[in-house]
Formats: C-alpha cells, sequence, structure tokens
C-alpha cells in the first residue's frame, strides 16, 4: 500500500516541510491579489507594514507563546496572564510603544485579549472619563506606573444589564465626610468584573447614592479592596473569584461583598456631579455625554472581539475543509476535498461573506461615530438618538450573527473541531460571551427597535426623520420585476428587499390597536416585543447589506478585488433572503417561482466564490500562532501537527496516578480491595 | 434485579447516597483528576453492579448514567462496544479466549475505527492487517500520518486491547474493512507493546475525563487467530471466505441512532429544567414603572426562547421512545433473517438521528444564552452540558451524511412512485404523487385546508410541505442529470435541496409522533396541556419556516399571521405550568448540576457557597501577587 502523494508518510516524522499541495493548488487559482486585499483590510500598505513588523515583535519573543494554553488549568491560565501582562510593560518600554501610540491596537489584537489587567485599563478610562481634574490628576499617574491596580464594578449577582436595578448603597456621612459602601443583600454582591477576583487593589464600585436618606441614582466610587502591602482583603471587605467558566479562565472575575466600607468623598467621581461637604447634590455638565461612552463601547468591541474571531474561524475552517478529504465525488477519483461538497460551502462561504460584510460595516460604524463625536464636542446632541440605537442594534445583530457563525465553523470541522487543538472550540466560548456583555442582545434589539417605532411613527405624522431610517417612509413596493436568475445578483433588486418595513408597519400597527382597545401601553408593547425583536434585526440587515454594496462600489477594480467582493455582497445578500424566505414571500412582493430562481443563483455563488475561498482567508493574514490551531496553519499540514501537538499533552508527558491507583487493582482482577 | 426500579430502593439511595461515589465538584478539577475520579467510580461501579447482580443492559446504562451522572468515562467504550461485538463477531473459540477475560477486566479493549484522516467515510480507512501465511499472523500497519487512529475513548491510557478496523489484505488482495483484536499494552506493566504507539490525543471541548486516544502500530503482528471471525474468514493459506450478509450491521446502527435521539431528548429536557427555573428565580427591569421588577419568565421574548424548547424536548421524547419500540418489534424478525422493515427504519433513524442532535444542540445554547451572564458561569451546568452534547452532531455519522442518506431513501422512494409502484410507511405520503400526473401542478399545490388549532390538521400540512421539497429536490436531481453526466456531480449539486428534503420528512414525522401520542393519554388535564406542546411545537415550527409553506401554497398570508399570533397565545398559555412541565423531567438536583436550576430556586446564595470552592480561591492571597505583581510594583 502506497501513501498518495497529497498525504505526508510517516518518513518525515517531525518535519514539517513546505506547504501541502492540496492547500498550495488553491491559492494558484486566485482570481485576485491577496497582498493588494489584505493592505485595503488595513487601511492601506503602511498599516500592513505595521502590523506585521508588530507581530514579528511580538511572536519572536517566547514569553508570548501561546502553545500550551489549551493544555493549562484555571490556576496556570491566570498565572501566565499576569506573567505576560506584566511583560508586555517591559516590552512596550523596550520598543518604544506607548498606551496612546498607534502600536497599541495590534499589540492587543494579536494576544487576542489573553492577557492580565485589561479592566486595569477600563479602570483607567472610567477615571478618564467620568472623574474630576483632580482625580484624574490623582490616580491616572499611579494606575499608569501599577502601583495599583484597577477593575470596573458594576453588575451584581442579582443585576446586569438593567442598571437602575442595582442594589449596593454609597450612603453619605457628613459627619466624617465619607460614603459608607454596603451590600444590603446576596444579590446586590458585585460579580464578574474582571481582574478583581486576585489581581485588583482597587475598583471602580457603582453604587445607588444617598444624602440624607434620599436616593439620588447610582453613581462611581474608587474603592481600595486589598492592601497595597501585602495584598490581603481591606477590613469589611469580601472578595474572591467567581469560579470556572466557559472561557475567559485566565481572568480572575471576582465577587465583592462590601460591609460599612468607608471611602473619602473625594473618591466618588465627579466630573459631571457632586456631593459638597453639606451633603448638597449638584450636578453640571450634560449627563448625555456620559451615555455616548457608553454607546461607543458597544461599537469598539466589534472588531477584535467579535469580528475577528469569526475571521479566525472561517480560515481554519476553510483551509481545513481544503486538506481534509473524505468520500468519493466520482468513482475512481481520489476522494473528493470536502470544500467541494456543496453542503460544506453551504455552511461555510456564507460566514465568510459575513465576515467581510461586518468588516465593512465596522469601518462604517467607526466614522459615524468619529462624526457623531465632533458633533457632541459641539454641544449638537441631535444624533445621539440614531447613535444609541445603531450601536444597540449592530452590537446585538453582529455579536450575535458571529457567534453562530464561530459555530458553524467548528461543526464544519467534523470531530477534529471538537479538540481544543483545533483552537475552534475556544474561539467559540469567548465570542459567545459578546452576546450578553456590554448589554443582552434582546433587550438591545428592543432598543433599537423603540427607536424604529418612534421614527416610524414621525414619520406617518410627516415630521423630519434621520436620513438612516428615511426608507421607512418610503411607499410600499409592488412586486418584485425579477425575471431570471442573473436578475437576483442585481444590488438595485436585492437592496430593494431588505428595504421592506412590514415588520415594523405592522408591529406599529399591532401596538396601536392593543392600546386603543385598553390595553396598557407596557403590556401592549410586552405582547408586541417577539415581532419587535425581527423588526429590529431586519433594519440592521438591510443597512449591512447597504454599507457592503456601497463599498463595493467605490473600491476600484485593480487585481480583482472589486470582482469577487462583489460576489461576497450578492451571496451575503441571497443568503439573507435565502434564510429568510417567508419574509419575502409573503404579501407576494417575491413569488413562488422567483424565490426558486434566488436560490439557484444563491447555490451558483457558493461554486464561484469556492474559486476563491482559500485566499479569501489568507487576506485575513493572520500568522500560524496568533490563530493557534491544528488545523487552520498557512502550510495545511494537518495531520502531522495534530499529532506531534498532541504528545506535548500533560497526559502523554506523565505517569496518571490513575493507574497504580484505580486501573492495576481492576486489571488484576483485585476489585474488592478498591 | 427488579428492585432497581422500585421505590423503596431507588437509584438515589443506591449511588447518590453511597459515600462511596462522592467527590469533589467536577469544575473545580483537572482534566487528569477528572479522569482519575472517573475511573475510580467506574471501577467501583463495575463491583456493584456484581455485587448487586445487575447485568440487563438497560438497567446496566440506568445505573452508570447515575454514577456518572450522565458524563462520559473511560470503561464507555468497554462496556458498549468491546464487550457486545465480542458476543456478536466472536466465534466460540475467541470467545473463550477473550470474553471472559474482559467480562472480569484483566482484559480492558476499546474500538478503534476512526483515523486521523477519516471517520463517517469508513471505506477510505487507511489502517492494513496483511496476512503472512508463513507465520500464520496478520501484520499490521499505520502507513501514513492520516491512518493512525484517532478519537477511541479509553485508547489514550486505559485499555489493554482495541478491536481495531482494518483494511485486510490476503493472497494480494484487498478485501475490505475487517476487526482484529490487538493487544496494545503489556499486562502487569501497562507499558506499550513493541511496534505500538499509543497516547492520549490532547484536551477536547468536553469529556475531560475520558482519554480518547490514537494508536499507531508499525510491523505489528498478530496471530490469524485474532480476526474476529465469526462472520468473514480467513483460512491458514490465506483464503478468504465472505460473509453471508452485511445489512446485520443496520441493526446496531439503528440502535445507537436511537440512544442518541433520546440523548437528544435528555439533553435538551434538562438544559430547559435549567433555564425554566431560572428564569422563575431572576427578576429584571420593569414592565411597568414603578411596580416591583417582574420575573423574567414573564418576558415574552423569554417565553418565546424557552417554551417552543419545552415543547421539542417533550416532542423528542416521544420520538425516542417511538424508535426504541420500533426498533424492539422487529429486532425480533431480524433474529429470524427478515429485514424488510430495515432500510427504512435505518434511514429515518439517520435523520432523526441529525435532526434532533442539531435541534438540541442549537436549544441548548438557547437555554443557555437565556440566562444572561450566570449562564455562562460553569455553575450553571450549561456549558457542560452543551460540550457534552455537541459532539453527538458528529460522532456516529456526522449529520449532514446522515441527512443525505435519508434524502437517498426518499429520492429512492419518489422514484418508485413515479414508475407506478406503491410506497409504504412512514413516506407513504409520496404515493399521492400519482394524482399529480394527471393534473400537470405542484403537487402541494392542490388545496390544502389547514386549521390551526388542530393538530391531526397541522400534520397534513407538514406532509405536504415535504411531499412538495422532496418531489423539487427530486426533480432539481434529475434536471442536474440531464446536463450532466456524472451521477455524484448531480448528486453534490443537488445536495442542499435534498438535506432540505430530509428535513421537511423529520419534522413531519415528528409532529405526527407527538399528535399520535395525544389519543394515548388517558389523564384529561396531562392531555390538555401535552396539546398545548404540541400546538406550540407545530405552529413555531410553521413560523420558523413561513417561506416553505407559503412558496408551496400550503398557507396564505392571513393564515401565518394567524400562526404567529396563535404561538404568543399559546405562551401565555403554557406560562403557568411552564415550571411544573420542566419538574416532571424529574432530574434530581445531583444530576442535573446545576446551581441555577436547583428544585429549591435557592440561586444566588449557592453561586456564592459554589465559588469560595473554585480552585483560584484556595488561598487568599495569590501565588502570582508575590511571583509577578509585586516585583513589578517594585520595579516600576
Amino acid at each position: 500500500v502506497t501513501a498518495p502523494a497529497s498525504k505526508v508518510s510517516l518518513g518525515y516524522d517531525s518535519v514539517l516541510s513546505g506547504v501541502n499541495p492540496d492547500l498550495a493548488s488553491e491559492r494558484l487559482t486566485a482570481s485576485f491579489s491577496v497582498e493588494k486585499l489584505t493592505a485595503r483590510l488595513d487601511g492601506g500598505a503602511e498599516h500592513t507594514r505595521m502590523r506585521r513588523a508588530i507581530v514579528e515583535a511580538i511572536e519572536s519573543d517566547p514569553a508570548f507563546s501561546r502553545e500550551n494554553q489549551y493544555f493549562q488549568s484555571q490556576n496556570e491560565r491566570y498565572e501566565a496572564a499576569v506573567r505576560r501582562a506584566v511583560h508586555l510593560q517591559k516590552k512596550m518600554r523596550e520598543m518604544g510603544w506607548t498606551e496612546n501610540g498607534p502600536e497599541i491596537k495590534y499589540i492587543y489584537r494579536w494576544l487576542s485579549g489573553d492577557i492580565a489587567f485589561l479592566l486595569h485599563r477600563v479602570f483607567m478610562r472610567s477615571i478618564s472619563v467620568l472623574g474630576s481634574d483632580k482625580q484624574v490628576a490623582k490616580w491616572i499617574p499611579l494606575a499608569t506606573e501599577h502601583q495599583i491596580i484597577g477593575s470596573y464594578a458594576q453588575t451584581e449577582l442579582g443585576h446586569g444589564t438593567y442598571l437602575q436595578g442595582l442594589e449596593t448603597t454609597a450612603v453619605f456621612d457628613i459627619a466624617t465626610q465619607e460614603f459608607l459602601l454596603n451590600t444590603p443583600k446576596i444579590s446586590a454582591m458585585k460579580w464578574w468584573p474582571g481582574d478583581m477576583g486576585r489581581s485588583a487593589t482597587h475598583t471602580v464600585v457603582f453604587a445607588q447614592l444617598y444624602v440624607h436618606g434620599k436616593c439620588y441614582g447610582v453613581h462611581p466610587f474608587i474603592v481600595q479592596i486589598r492592601s497595597l502591602q501585602d495584598h490581603s482583603p481591606r477590613p469589611g471587605v469580601t472578595v474572591g473569584d467567581i469560579g470556572p467558566k466557559m472561557n475567559f479562565e485566565h481572568t480572575d472575575n471576582g465577587y465583592l461583598m462590601l460591609q460599612n466600607v468607608r471611602v473619602p468623598r473625594e473618591n466618588m467621581l465627579s466630573r459631571f456631579c457632586e456631593v459638597q461637604p453639606d451633603g448638597t447634590y449638584v450636578r453640571w455638565g450634560s449627563q448625555k455625554i456620559n451615555y455616548f461612552t457608553m454607546t461607543t463601547v458597544r461599537i469598539s468591541i466589534l472588531s477584535d472581539e467579535v469580528i475577528l474571531p469569526l475571521m479566525k474561524a472561517c480560515t481554519i475552517a476553510i483551509r481545513y475543509s481544503a486538506v481534509r478529504r473524505q468520500s468519493k465525488l466520482k468513482p475512481g477519483e481520489q476522494e473528493a476535498k470536502i470544500l467541494d461538497y456543496q453542503t460544506q460551502q453551504q455552511k461555510l462561504l456564507p460566514q465568510l461573506a459575513a465576515a467581510y460584510a461586518f468588516h465593512f460595516i465596522n469601518i462604517y460604524l467607526h466614522e459615524l461615530f468619529d462624526r457623531g463625536y465632533q458633533e457632541i464636542q459641539g454641544r449638537n446632541f441631535d444624533s445621539l438618538p440614531e447613535l444609541h440605537a445603531f450601536s444597540s442594534g449592530f452590537k446585538a445583530m453582529v455579536t450575535q450573527y458571529c457567534t453562530s457563525g464561530v459555530e458553524i465553523c467548528l461543526r464544519a470541522c467534523g470531530g477534529h473541531g471538537y479538540s481544543l487543538l483545533s483552537g475552534l472550540p475556544s474561539l467559540y466560548t469567548r465570542v459567545l460571551a459578546s452576546c450578553i456583555y456590554e448589554g443582552e442582545n434582546t433587550v438591545l434589539f428592543l432598543q433599537t427597535a423603540r427607536f424604529l417605532i418612534k421614527c416610524f411613527m414621525a414619520a406617518s405624522a410627516g415630521q423630519p426623520i434621520p436620513p438612516s431610517v428615511t426608507y421607512l417612509s418610503s411607499a410600499k413596493p409592488g412586486k418584485c420585476p425579477a425575471k431570471d436568475k442573473l436578475d437576483f445578483l442585481s444590488p438595485d433588486v436585492y437592496l430593494k428587499f431588505f428595504q421592506f418595513s412590514r415588520l415594523l408597519s405592522s408591529s406599529a400597527a399591532k401596538l396601536q390597536h392593543l392600546i386603543q382597545s385598553g390595553a396598557e401601553k407596557h403590556e401592549a408593547w410586552n405582547q408586541c416585543t417577539v415581532q419587535l425583536v425581527k423588526a429590529a434585526q431586519a433594519h440592521c440587515h438591510y443597512i449591512t447589506v447597504k454599507i457592503f454594496v456601497e463599498t463595493v462600489e467605490k473600491l476600484d477594480n485593480k487585481a480583482g478585488i472589486q470582482k469577487v467582493m462583489k460576489h461576497l455582497c450578492d451571496l451575503f445578500a441571497l443568503h439573507g433572503i435565502f434564510s429568510n424566505a417567508g419574509d419575502f414571500l409573503y404579501d407576494g412582493y417575491l413569488s413562488g417561482a422567483q424565490m426558486d430562481l434566488v436560490t439557484a443563483s444563491y447555490l451558483d455563488l457558493l461554486a464561484v466564490i469556492r474559486m476563491d475561498a482559500v485566499p479569501l482567508v489568507d487576506a485575513f493574514d493572520f500568522t500560524d500562532k496568533s490563530l493557534n490551531s491544528a488545523l487552520g496553519s498557512y502550510d495545511g499540514q494537518v495531520y502531522q501537527r495534530l499529532y506531534e501537538w498532541a504528545q506535548k499533552s500533560p497526559t502523554n508527558q506523565q505517569v496518571s496516578p490513575a493507574y497504580g491507583k484505580y486501573l492495576k487493582p481492576l486489571l488484576q482482577n483485585r476489585l474488592s480491595k478498591l | 434485579v427488579r428492585f432497581l426500579f422500585s421505590s423503596a430502593l431507588s437509584p438515589e439511595a443506591l449511588v447518590i447516597n453511597d459515600p462511596d461515589f462522592q467527590h469533589e465538584d467536577l469544575n473545580f478539577l483537572s482534566r487528569s483528576q477528572r479522569y482519575e475520579q472517573a475511573i475510580r467510580k467506574s471501577s467501583l461501579m463495575v463491583m456493584k453492579l456484581r455485587e448487586h447482580g445487575i447485568a440487563d443492559p438497560d438497567e446496566i446504562y440506568w445505573f452508570k448514567s447515575f454514577v456518572h451522572r450522565g458524563r462520559p468515562e473511560p470503561l464507555d467504550l468497554h462496556l458498549g462496544m468491546f464487550l457486545p461485538t465480542l458476543l456478536t463477531q466472536a466465534t466460540p473459540e475467541q470467545q473463550d479466549r477473550f470474553f471472559m477475560p474482559a467480562w472480569n477486566l484483566e482484559i480492558i479493549g476499546t474500538y478503534a475505527q476512526t483515523e486521523m484522516g477519516h471517520g463517517t467515510h469508513l471505506r477510505g480507512l487507511e489502517t492494513t492487517a496483511t496476512y503472512d501465511p508463513a507465520t500464520q499472523e496478520f501484520i499490521l500497519n499505520s502507513p501514513t500520518v492520516t491512518s493512525i487512529k484517532w478519537w477511541p475513548g479509553g485508547l489514550g491510557k486505559t485499555s489493554n486491547h482495541a478491536i481495531v478496523l482494518a483494511q485486510l489484505y490476503t493472497q494480494g488482495q484487498c478485501k475490505g474493512l475487517h476487526a482484529f483484536i490487538v493487544p496494545i499494552r503489556q499486562l502487569g506493566t501497562h507499558e506499550p507493546l513493541p511496534g505500538i504507539t499509543v497516547g492520549d490525543i490532547g484536551p477536547k471541548f468536553g469529556y475531560d475525563e475520558m482519554d480518547n486516544g490514537y494508536l499507531k502500530m508499525d510491523n505489528f503482528r498478530i496471530p490469524r487467530e485474532n480476526m474476529l471471525m465469526k462472520y468473514a474468514q480467513v483460512e491458514p493459506d490465506g483464503t478468504y471466505v465472505k460473509p453471508l450478509n452485511d445489512k446485520l450491521t443496520y441493526g446496531t446502527m439503528v440502535f445507537i441512532r436511537s440512544i442518541i435521539v433520546g440523548d437528544s431528548a435528555r439533553s435538551l429536557s434538562r438544559a430547559c429544567t435549567i433555564a425554566i427555573r431560572y428564569s422563575a428565580v431572576r427578576h429584571q427591569s420593569e414592565l411597568k414603572a414603578g411596580e416591583p421588577e417582574p420575573q423574567i419568565l414573564d418576558y415574552q421574548t423569554q417565553q418565546y426562547k424557552l417554551f417552543p424548547l419545552l415543547a421539542t424536548a417533550y416532542a423528542f421524547h416521544f420520538v425516542g421512545a417511538y424508535i426504541k419500540d420500533t426498533y424492539r418489534r422487529i429486532s425480533g424478525d431480524i433474529i429470524e433473517g427478515d429485514l424488510s422493515e430495515l432500510p427504512e427504519l435505518h434511514a429515518l433513524t439517520a435523520g432523526l438521528k441529525a435532526f434532533t442532535s442539531w435541534t438540541a444542540n442549537a436549544g441548548i445554547e438557547e437555554c443557555r444564552m437565556a440566562c444572561g451572564g450566570h449562564g455562562y458561569s460553569r455553575c450553571s451546568g450549561l456549558p457542560d452540558i452543551y460540550v457534552t452534547f455537541t459532539p453527538s452532531c458528529t460522532y456516529e455519522g456526522e449529520n449532514t451524511v446522515m441527512m443525505l442518506q435519508t434524502a437517498r431513501f426518499l429520492v429512492k422512494s419518489y422514484t418508485q412512485v413515479s414508475s407506478g409502484q406503491r410506497v409504504t410507511g412512514m413516506v407513504s405520503y409520496l404515493n399521492d404523487l400519482s394524482r399529480q400526473r394527471i393534473q400537470p401542478q405542484h403537487v402541494a399545490a392542490r388545496p390544502v385546508t389547514v386549521r390551526i388549532n388542530d393538530p391531526i390538521s397541522l400534520v397534513e400540512a407538514y406532509k405536504a410541505r415535504a411531499a412538495r421539497l422532496v418531489e423539487a429536490a427530486a426533480k432539481n436531481l434529475q434536471a442536474e442529470l440531464n446536463h450532466r453526466k456524472s451521477k455524484e456531480d448531480a448528486w453534490n449539486r443537488t445536495s442542499v435541496d435534498l438535506v432540505r428534503a430530509s428535513e421537511a420528512h423529520c419534522h413531519y414525522v415528528i409532529v405526527k409522533l407527538f399528535t399520535a401520542k395525544l389519543s394515548e393519554i388517558s389523564n384529561a388535564a396531562v392531555r390538555a396541556v401535552m396539546t398545548e406542546l404540541c400546538l406550540l411545537y407545530a405552529l413555531y415550527g410553521i413560523s420558523k419556516n413561513t417561506g416553505d409553506f407559503l412558496q408551496a401554497g400550503i398557507l396564505t398570508d392571513t393564515q401565518v399571521n394567524q400562526v404567529n399570533q396563535h404561538v404568543k397565545e399559546l405562551l401565555a398559555i403554557i406560562r403557568p405550568n411552564a415550571v411544573a412541565l420542566v419538574d416532571s423531567f424529574d432530574f434530581h438536583d445531583v444530576h442535573l448540576g446545576s446551581v441555577l436550576g436547583r428544585y429549591d430556586g435557592n440561586v444566588y446564595e449557592n453561586m456564592f457557597e459554589w465559588a469560595k470552592k473554585s480552585p483560584l480561591n484556595k488561598t487568599e492571597v495569590h501565588e502570582s501577587f508575590h511571583k509577578h505583581l509585586k516585583p513589578m510594583q517594585a520595579k516600576l
């Protein structure tokens, strides 16, 4: 029996030589320049060069190696993350990188968040934004020098997204000019804050402020929780780690219970409001800027925490699908690459298209928010409701889509996807947390829906509405004019599909109907929420397709990039129609026969994009070390890598104590002695 | 052994309260520790099974599920594959040599089929067993990296024997896959034998307590008598004797897939129990200004996430029971050699295995998401249910491949009907297609008057949808065949349609079985609540697939609106019974393994108690402070 040429013979033990021919052949047929597309994704060849230089500097430093991460226990992961964070400080000084420099985003992107003190950065940001100049001057230098380590304690055991419900209290004591902080009941315990379980010395605690028995709502306080000498908890403080989670094992998410803990009056962050020595509560400036910060955080997580994992998952799954051969498509031929199966293409290629769609929508959102920020600086708050609606809806849609996309990639890799060494389980368990943090998705969709309903009502009453939603007031479309499956590759045709606002208009009608028939407002709202969530999703979907179309139009067609992006854009749109057929067939906008044409056109596109699938993931330009996957490496030497990596598992490095203690007596039939 | 099921000596009394089976919370243990605990409990379990004289497979399964709380364990393959394979495929002489030592656990075996490069497509396996008549031995080899055996449970550290599937070569010819008993570790020292490389494949998403392993063989020789030769044989001179019937293996596959359907139901039920109980305990936000925060179970969006899954869990229970009963009913025929019902059951179980495991997989995640942040903590038990369950979408046949097997049967049935034959069983709805040739219109375009409050009428709607999608797939396949040369190519180009057809068929079968079950329930109150769940299951399925029903003209726009409206009404109707409906699944807290899903609902206190035991909390000040933090602060 001789091994087929494409397989690695055992004679090559421990030598990974060259690129697997199955992957090399995929790169020969690329219809576009991978390097040019990478530069486009990075925002220019300059950026690509800088990114690569930084990645090279980090990867060549063994202190940042993540090779063992899949083998480590929670304790070991935590220690490694702290070690890396400490080492990073040293590295940054060596390299002349700074926290505010252009390098920083590439550094953190490469680290994939697998590092301690990320909440320390949030701690610093919250002081910079919410603190008075005096507070900033006092705390920021200490934090920058790591003389203190901070965290950010908002979420409680009993309350998350609904901030007004927080139960921790801060009562002002005029006599001592201090706030008295308390955790009045178990559900009020702070729960989840990162870096707090073991590392932090200080944290920003969000608590209900009471002065003279009156509650002024939730405010932030700087609280020291551990001794700066021996790191033991301060009197009145109970603090610890909340235990193992689905991922983030390197992070010491913590709990915090406060019993009559006193902090000086000056520790309430007071850029916008203050309690004066006599207990007078004053508020100045606009709360709205504060509100703006929260909405920008939702957008800021999308790139690194949400879209990047989907890009990595696509890279791993598509490269592996070009290497994995299984079953025969034609008798007598070699077994086929699984990427050649239509069912495999249908799983993976829409995810690839979505990764590109979200990359572009992310750029758009950042531009939108930068503009919004300028306006707000100029005291113009008009665009705030729209920005808020955007940030909520897109955070929810992109996290939900990417989470399901990564899971599809995981399952598309069969058994090997289930091994941690594939890299996919840890990508999945990380990205799925994003559906919950920074606002639970269902709640966020409903916030967007509330904005849309308002706009819809305003438009019906002839009032002006923001430009992103003017389509809501356009006339109801008649019938779709498309006659041929090629017609569905025209953006003019498919954009009309997504513009349809029936979900919203019928929700609005139903809301009004319920209220008119005597239902209370809140009850009417609750009864419409299932459909309102769908309406908000449809809105975000439409904007995403629209921005993808506009981006493609602006690309220049050198090096074949515009053409391949147009295919992906079409695929993203048609997949959306194919997956929500009922919404488009309803009302007869699309006939059954037209829906068959959509399906045919969609399936044709799969075969077209299949030819560029590997180059399209190569363009994301992940290094093997940043993918950290046995299945997804650039050279496609999947099996050899899997085999060699598995040997390094601790289970193979040491004799299991289970043998002597249990197996041996069992095997030697001395069961009764156990 | 009947006492196992009597209330006097329940499994609770036998296992849960047995101090020997106690151990620290598994969430706090490393992989090696979890393996060690599992081995310890398995060893004890074997001893106690003997002590209590439990030998019936169902009762062993039951006992085991209490010992290991529904989790995998290193002896799974020994008990579930190695011993049964010896029983069914070994000759009497081989049984004498291997069975009793294996029964007494002097031999611990595993079943080594999957290779690095090949899983579901068995014919592609590369391991070779070449017969050498000179020494009357087989020479086993792993000729390529891709041929290394990979994944078998219990292989990594536990087993000393394996049943290895390999391509048999004798007299210069390949005779296909056969099974061989291969000793892999030295009895006494447990060291790998010369020519054997064996180890653990490393960490996985779940299955921490299982030592899934790899096995590489280099010119490893075993005696001729170690090939399992009840059916096929190799004679001393190398002459190959063919087996009589290969359909027999269908029986085992049907059995294993029926277990997976049952697992889908159980795993989804556990997830629903946790999410629904927690949603009754968790209060959040306000529905009405000024009023106390409501239970999150009162939000329509929360009900919409959870109640259809609750209905699905019940539906899958009935489907699992149906397959098991059908298999029992016809297994007598199988032994008699009557295999006529087997192909349909085989095709049906392939699809149902895929349908139920996909749905349950997504459903468990939906339940976890519905628990917000706390669902993400391992104390919720949901991450564990998910990672343990999710590989069932892949093992025992990758789901997409399974769906295509069902599709093959559907297309075959469609072709039979087109050529004038009648088909029976679950596909008999295809017979109605004969009328279609008289009226040149879509089969499903015939007006079906659907009454959306009547499960029986909804079964008809699902039937019409399945018929239309099977027909569409079959016609697209024919069109591809007319355009292209190769059958395989046409099949591949139609496979998305074919999977859709299979899904519609399975969905129909499930709605049908659920509906049929209703009339068997004698208690009126139980029947009423089951009817609500059945309606919710059927209507929710329509609302999620309105495109299919609209396109085929089965439902009108107005009816689609009514369906959506009725789904929401059912949510409100089911709401008061929701907790009672998950209580009925009757999971013991220990078995559920969830702080959020506790029967007593004391969630927050117990989360705090649980967290205190976390390994990171072992000391008040973590050693990283002294090792890294303090030196850094000193230096900066």
